[in-house]
Formats: C-alpha cells, sequence, structure tokens
C-alpha cells in the first residue's frame, strides 16, 4: 500500500482530535483530543521516514511518545485536583475566570 | 549496521548543564532533607547560585566567543551569539523570579499553597499549614523551566524544539496550579493553560511532521534549503509552516491564540505570573526567531499575511479589552498581549535588524514585568481583625496607594510608563528599536498601527497611575488594604526600577552589546 495513505489518516486523525479539544466540554475528553493529535504526528513522521527511506522519523517518534507520557502525567495530576475540589472535570463549570 | 557515537562540543552547553544539573539536583535534596526550614534554604541557595554562576558563564562565552558560535550536537543545537544573549536575559529573569518564589509577607506566609495535592478548604489542607509544611518543589520546577527556556533558544532542529517546548512547559502548568490563597481560580487558570498548551505543542508537532515529510529533514538548515529546492510540495510546506509558526504564537499569546493568557495570568500565584510573563514572551520570541530566519525565510511573502494579521489582532484586541478590566492582573495580562503584537511587528518583512532588536525589547518589557507583579504581591487586603489576607488585586482597591506607600506606587507608576513607552524610560528605547526595524523594511501601516495602540494603552496604564495618586480612598476602607513589606521582593522592584531607568536613559552600552548579538551562525539573516 502507498505510504501517503497513512499520511492522509493522519491528517483526518489530527483533524478529529482538533475538534475534541475544541468542541467537547469535559476535560478529559478533550485531554485524549490532544492525544490523539499527538499520535497523528507521530503516524505521519513514521509514515513519512517510510516515504523518505531512512530512519529519523521513526526515531523521532520515540521522543514524541516519551514527551506526550510526560505531558500525561503533569495533565492528569491538574485534572484531579480540579475534580477533587470541585467534584467536576467539566470545562464549563470552572467560571470564576472570566472578562 | 555500525553507530557512529555523536560528537558533542560540551563546553559551550556549560550554562544550560548548569542550570538542569542544579534542578536535577534539587529533587534529590527534595528527598533528603527532612525538615521544611532546611530544604527551604537549601533549595533557595541552590537555586540562585546555580543561576547566578550559568549567567556569568553565559556572560563570559559571550564576551571572549571569537567566530560565529558553535554548532553542538551534530546541528540540533547552535551556541551563537544571538543564543547567549537570549540565555542571558532568561537567567537574568530566572534570578529575579526565584528571588520572589522565596519573597514571604511580614507574618510568613508564602506564595504557594502548602500541599498542591490536597483540596482546597480540606482538613488535610489546614493540617499541613498547620504543622508548617513548604512546597519547596517550586525552586527545581523554576529551574527546569529555565534551563528549558535556555535550550528552546538554542535549538536548531524541529523535534529537539519541541522536546525543550515541554521541558519548559510542563513545570509552568504545574506552578501556576500551586497558588495559596484563591485555590480554585489558581487550578482553573492551570486546567486552561494546560489544554491550550498541550494543543498548542500539539498542532507545531504535526507541523513539524508535515515539514519532515516534505523537506526529508528536522533541522533547519535542511529545512530551509528543502523549501528553496522543492517542487509540487507548495501545500504541505505551507500547511507545515503555519502550524509550526501558530504552535509558538500559543506560547507569545498572540490573537487568536491569546485565551490562555489572562486565565493563567490572573489564577498563577502573582511570583510565577511575573516569572511567566516576562520569561515565556523572551523564550517563544528566541525561538520564532530562530525559527523563521533559520528554516522558513523562502516564506517569507507567504508568511507575511499570518504576521500582519496576528499583529494587528493582538495590538487592538488586548488594547481595547484592557481598558475595561476591572482586575489588575488580568488588565496586565491584556496589556501583554497587546506586546505579543508589539514584538510581531518587528518581524514584518523579516528585517536583519530585528534580530537586535527584539532581545532589548524582551529585556525591558520583562524587567517591567517583573517589577510590576513583584509590587502586586505587596499590596493586600487586610481582614476585620487587622491581619493581612491576599493580595489586592481589584483596580478600586488601588486607590490612594500614593499616600500609604509612595515609593511603591512609584516604582509601579515607573513600570507602567515603560510598558506604556513613555520617553526616559526602557519601554520608550525597547519599542523604539523594534518599529525601526519593522520600518526599515517598509512596513509603516503596521508601524502606524502599533503606535496609535500604543497610544490608546497609554490610558489606561494612566488611569491606575491616577488612581494612585490622585484619588482618596474611599471613606471607611482607611484600613481594607495594608502594604506588606518582604525584603526579596522589595529588591526586585528596586532592581527592576533601576534597570529600568539605566536602559531608559543610557541604552547605549547594552543597544551595542546586543547589537553585537544580532548573527545567526546558521540562516539567511546575518
Amino acid at each position: 500500500m502507498d505510504p501517503i495513505n497513512f499520511v492522509i489518516l493522519a491528517a483526518i486523525l489530527f483533524a478529529i482530535g482538533s475538534a475534541a479539544v475544541l468542541l467537547r466540554r469535559n476535560a478529559i475528553i478533550a485531554f485524549m483530543g490532544v492525544e490523539l493529535m499527538l499520535n497523528a504526528a507521530n503516524l505521519s513522521l513514521v509514515s513519512f521516514s517510510r516515504i523518505h527511506g531512512e530512519i529519523d522519523g521513526q526515531v523521532m517518534a520515540f521522543f514524541v511518545m516519551v514527551v506526550a507520557a510526560a505531558e500525561v502525567v503533569v495533565g492528569l495530576a491538574i485534572i484531579i485536583a480540579v475534580f477533587r475540589a470541585r467534584q467536576t472535570i467539566s470545562l464549563d463549570e470552572p467560571s470564576e475566570l472570566k472578562g | 549496521m555500525s553507530f557512529v557515537t555523536p560528537v558533542i562540543a560540551w563546553a559551550p552547553l556549560a550554562p544550560i548543564i548548569i542550570v538542569l544539573g542544579a534542578a536535577a539536583i534539587g529533587i534529590l535534596v527534595e528527598a533528603f532533607i527532612r525538615t521544611p526550614a532546611t530544604r527551604r534554604a537549601a533549595q533557595l541557595a541552590l537555586a540562585l547560585a546555580s543561576l547566578v554562576g550559568a549567567a556569568l558563564v553565559a556572560i563570559l562565552q559571550w564576551a571572549t566567543l571569537d567566530g560565529a558560535g558553535t554548532v553542538v550536537l551534530e546541528h540540533m543545537m547552535v551556541v551563537d551569539r544571538q543564543a547567549l544573549a537570549w540565555q542571558s536575559v532568561l537567567l537574568l529573569f530566572g534570578v529575579l523570579g526565584t528571588l520572589l518564589f522565596a519573597a514571604r509577607t511580614r507574618a510568613g506566609e508564602e506564595a504557594f499553597t502548602p500541599l498542591g495535592a490536597v483540596a482546597p478548604g480540606s482538613t488535610e489542607e489546614t493540617l499541613a499549614r498547620r504543622k508548617g509544611m513548604q512546597l519547596t518543589e517550586v525552586f527545581p520546577l523554576a529551574l527546569f523551566a529555565v534551563g528549558g527556556m535556555m535550550l528552546f533558544t538554542s535549538v536548531t532542529d524541529l523535534i529537539f524544539l519541541f522536546v525543550a517546548l515541554e521541558v519548559f512547559s510542563l513545570p509552568l502548568y504545574i506552578l501556576v496550579a500551586l497558588a495559596r490563597r484563591r485555590r480554585l481560580l489558581s487550578h482553573e487558570g492551570a486546567l486552561k493553560y494546560f489544554l491550550l498548551g498541550a494543543f498548542s505543542s500539539a498542532l507545531f508537532l504535526f507541523g513539524a511532521a508535515l515539514l519532515y515529510g516534505a523537506t526529508g529533514s528536522t533541522s533547519f538548515d535542511e529545512v530551509g534549503a528543502g523549501i528553496a529546492s522543492a517542487t509540487g510540495l507548495d501545500t504541505l510546506i505551507l500547511a507545515g509552516a503555519v502550524l509550526v509558526v501558530v504552535g509558538l504564537l500559543f506560547k507569545l499569546g498572540a490573537v487568536p491564540f491569546h485565551s490562555w493568557t489572562p486565565d493563567a495570568y490572573q489564577g498563577a500565584p502573582t511570583p510565577v505570573t511575573a516569572f511567566m510573563g516576562a520569561a515565556t514572551k523572551a523564550a517563544a520570541t528566541a525561538a520564532l526567531i530562530r525559527l523563521v530566519y533559520g528554516a522558513l525565510y523562502g516564506l517569507d511573502w507567504e508568511l507575511s499575511w499570518l504576521f500582519w494579521t496576528v499583529a494587528i489582532a493582538s495590538m487592538l484586541l488586548g488594547t481595547v479589552v484592557a481598558l475595561v478590566q476591572t482586575e489588575l492582573k488580568r488588565m496586565l495580562a491584556y496589556s501583554s498581549i497587546a506586546h505579543a503584537g508589539f514584538i510581531l511587528v518587528a518581524f514584518a518583512g523579516f528585517p536583519d535588524s530585528t534580530l537586535s532588536a527584539l532581545p532589548f525589547y524582551l529585556l525591558t518589557y520583562g524587567l517591567a514585568t517583573m517589577g510590576a507583579f513583584a509590587v502586586i504581591t505587596q499590596v493586600r487586603e487586610r481582614g476585620e481583625d487587622g491581619t493581612v489576607l491576599g493580595e489586592a488585586t481589584r483596580l478600586g482597591q488601588w486607590a490612594g496607594l500614593g499616600r500609604r506607600s509612595p515609593w511603591l506606587a512609584a516604582s509601579m507608576a515607573l513600570f507602567l510608563l515603560s510598558f506604556a513607552g513613555i520617553p526616559l524610560t526602557a519601554g520608550f528605547v525597547g519599542k523604539f528599536v523594534a518599529f525601526s526595524a519593522a520600518m526599515s523594511e517598509g512596513a509603516w501601516p503596521l508601524v502606524l498601527v502599533a503606535v496609535i495602540a500604543s497610544a490608546a494603552a497609554a490610558f489606561f496604564y494612566v488611569r491606575l497611575i491616577v488612581l494612585m495618586f490622585f484619588t482618596d480612598v474611599p471613606d471607611g476602607q482607611e484600613d481594607a488594604v495594608a502594604v506588606d513589606y518582604s525584603p526579596l521582593a522589595r529588591v526586585v522592584v528596586v532592581a527592576a526600577a533601576v534597570a529600568v531607568v539605566l536602559l531608559g536613559i543610557v541604552p547605549g552600552p547594552v543597544l551595542s552589546a546586543f547589537e553585537n548579538a544580532g548573527v545567526l551562525l546558521l540562516g539567511a539573516a546575518g
């Protein structure tokens, strides 16, 4: 199969992920959208690496995975702190900050 | 397949290694020193020593650098004069920020919660407070942030840039969530900052992947060469370039990627706001310069609409919305959005003089930001029984501050005038060099908007000055506001005020130092 198809799939996943971040009001779902975007980037890195016939892109995907894991740790910690304080993780609910 | 060991030039990395190494040692200190007071003293000493040491090394390297600079890590990173200038500026902000982090009120209250993990108002929190627990992790976190920002200014590879972006962003997300008072606000600010920050780094990463696909490399010089020689890949290259630039504009806080700024600024503990406001903007600008001048210079015509629109939108929206704010930290957040627009003005047409103008602009802007937020930490509400409470950030509470504490109010006025760009303050010189860089490429409509926006912005800065000096304290409110005294915060205020005045009156030596730094080792310009 032509590897460019995977790049198109990655673009579709990226669009779905960004739509989830921008439209969904649940912090966890929005965060899953971010993870989907990062994985879409990984998929395109790997397929481009295949197209170019070198391994640079695959090595980069590892870096991205490590960074994504670190991001999950910090993100979930913040979301849990918010949940403990408010018993909700809706992004509409916390509305002390306005203007 | 044989593995080739990369050649690493360690010496030019010394400032970054010192800061990140000290941050790692700070984590060990956290584990091994049990007594909170000792631990706090050790962390503070370690942080200050490493930041000052790294600053000395960076300035020494800058002064003694012969030739253009050093390529470190096989084109992953470049340590040239531009990088060392930015690193010195960031280390200065790091030192001032650490002093603010350590500042306490007269009653010994810190800016940070004693235990970040427990719910606000819970019994655990009360217990932690009573036991005198302290959150000393903030110092290593700040060191990680400074180290990541220093990397961010020197990296010349898209994927490494992404890693550096996260290295400095992740500690900041945590720091924003750690306010001692108004913790719900702090959590909310951190959540919004985190989600939008993660979103922007994902945009950046996908853009980097597209550029890698189009050019077959992620290193800036090869991407730049690939953009010049590629045929039939225009859409891919343009989409990648726009996404990468947008990712950095998020960090800069420019419209329409600004929505995290007011919330994070208001919710964060004020010392963190000061550090974040000054240092994140500097790091994002430095990376944007290196990216645009190192890789995307071939797209100057295609990207100019993006820079023009975003610059004009940031200046107008930042100024207009700041006019109607009644909360001080939020007002300064919108003013920072307007300043993001002023920074982008200097990118119009990608002139060479931007390379020396923007480090100076960000130095002046950062010093005024540090000073202004340091003043905010000192003006506090007073309870019925006379105890000093949290910061008084409603504008009305600042009425008559000039009479309570003339020097503090005068330094706040100085920082506000510097934001506004009034002559004889550092902000004026900063704006002048940034706008003349844009003028040199004939971007006069943009400079015109910038000057009008500066004039309009002066209105809300002056409004606060009038409030402080020429408005009486409302009747019955005489005891509602207290001016606190913290030696460390006062040191920051005085240092920032002196620097703002000096850079405004005799900017020559510093300007010529940055003039000398306006060269990139790799890239089209310089």
